[in-house]
């Protein structure tokens, strides 16, 4: 993959909920200007989304005065996002594959599972910044890449 | 997220409005459900036409509503699915689970009488 970045975002925030629809309108903002289409943009809002939620409720366990800090990256081949909490990320939770006929009808679970179905690589990482960040990546086609050119 | 609740022929039908994700409230449908069940009102169709959007926290609700519902001998069934909702209830395979219906007269026919 080409690292190189043509436009980068940098958001930190509180850890409160209320924040989730003011990041999404962001990440369909750049979704968009990545090039990707409607429903692109609506499925990589969802995994920010989830993303971000995990790192509010489990990472920094909704201590507000903890910072999440999300990042976006439009590179020549691809949109990569990163969701760092200041805590412990998914470290010792137990997430079993909700997949399984076994968790179908279990409440929870399922929040990472779409970050993974709707990303094409999903890593999870000790943040060299300290605390725990989720790396996502959305590969851009060529015509996307195009329409970026345009703006 | 708003819930108009009515009923159709015996089935209680929830007609739910804006979006159903953590920190919208979602627990007001698992709520409306417990209070339909203690009043003996055990067909539930949850009309999601005018659902705008659906994060895993609100799938969670919905399949908390169902497990509580069929629990205590109850129906559960879903009405008017966006294609954006029917492709996360896909790809969770819970499409498997839930019936649902994209007319209202078939759906509330299909509850037991």
């Amino acid at each position: 993959m080409s690292g190189a970045v043509s436009k980068a975002i940098e958001l930190s925030f509180g850890s409160e909920i209320g924040y989730l629809d003011l990041i999404q309108g962001v990440s369909d903002g750049v979704s968009a200007l990545a090039g990707f289409d409607s429903d692109s943009q609506y499925w990589i809002g969802l995994a920010v989304r989830e993303a971000v939620t995990n790192a509010i409720l489990h990472g920094n366990q909704k201590d507000a005065k903890k910072k999440v800090v999300l990042v976006f990256r439009i590179c020549e081949d691809r949109l990569e996002i990163i969701v760092r909490d200041q805590g412990k990320g998914l470290e010792g939770l137990d997430i079993p594959d909700p997949l399984d006929p076994e968790n179908l009808l279990r409440p929870g679970g399922r929040g990472i599972f779409f970050v993974r179905s709707f990303m094409d690589s999903v890593d999870f990482r000790v943040s060299p910044e300290g605390g725990h960040e989720i790396v996502m990546k959305k590969v851009r086609s060529q015509k996307k890449r195009g329409k970026e050119d345009d703006n | 997220m708003t819930i108009d609740t009515r009923t159709v022929d015996g089935v209680t039908v929830l007609d739910i409005h804006g979006k159903i994700t953590i920190g919208e409230g979602s627990a007001e449908i698992r709520n409306t459900v417990r209070d339909l069940l203690q009043a003996g009102r055990k067909k539930i169709l949850l009309n999601m036409e005018d659902v705008s959007y659906v994060d895993s926290s609100g799938i969670g609700e919905m399949v908390s509503s169902f497990t509580t519902v069929t629990n205590q001998g109850g129906e559960l069934k879903l009405l008017h699915l966006t294609k954006k909702l029917r492709e996360l209830l896909a790809i969770t395979k819970l499409l498997t689970v839930f019936d649902s219906y994209t007319d209202e007269g078939e759906a509330v026919s299909s509850f037991s009488s």
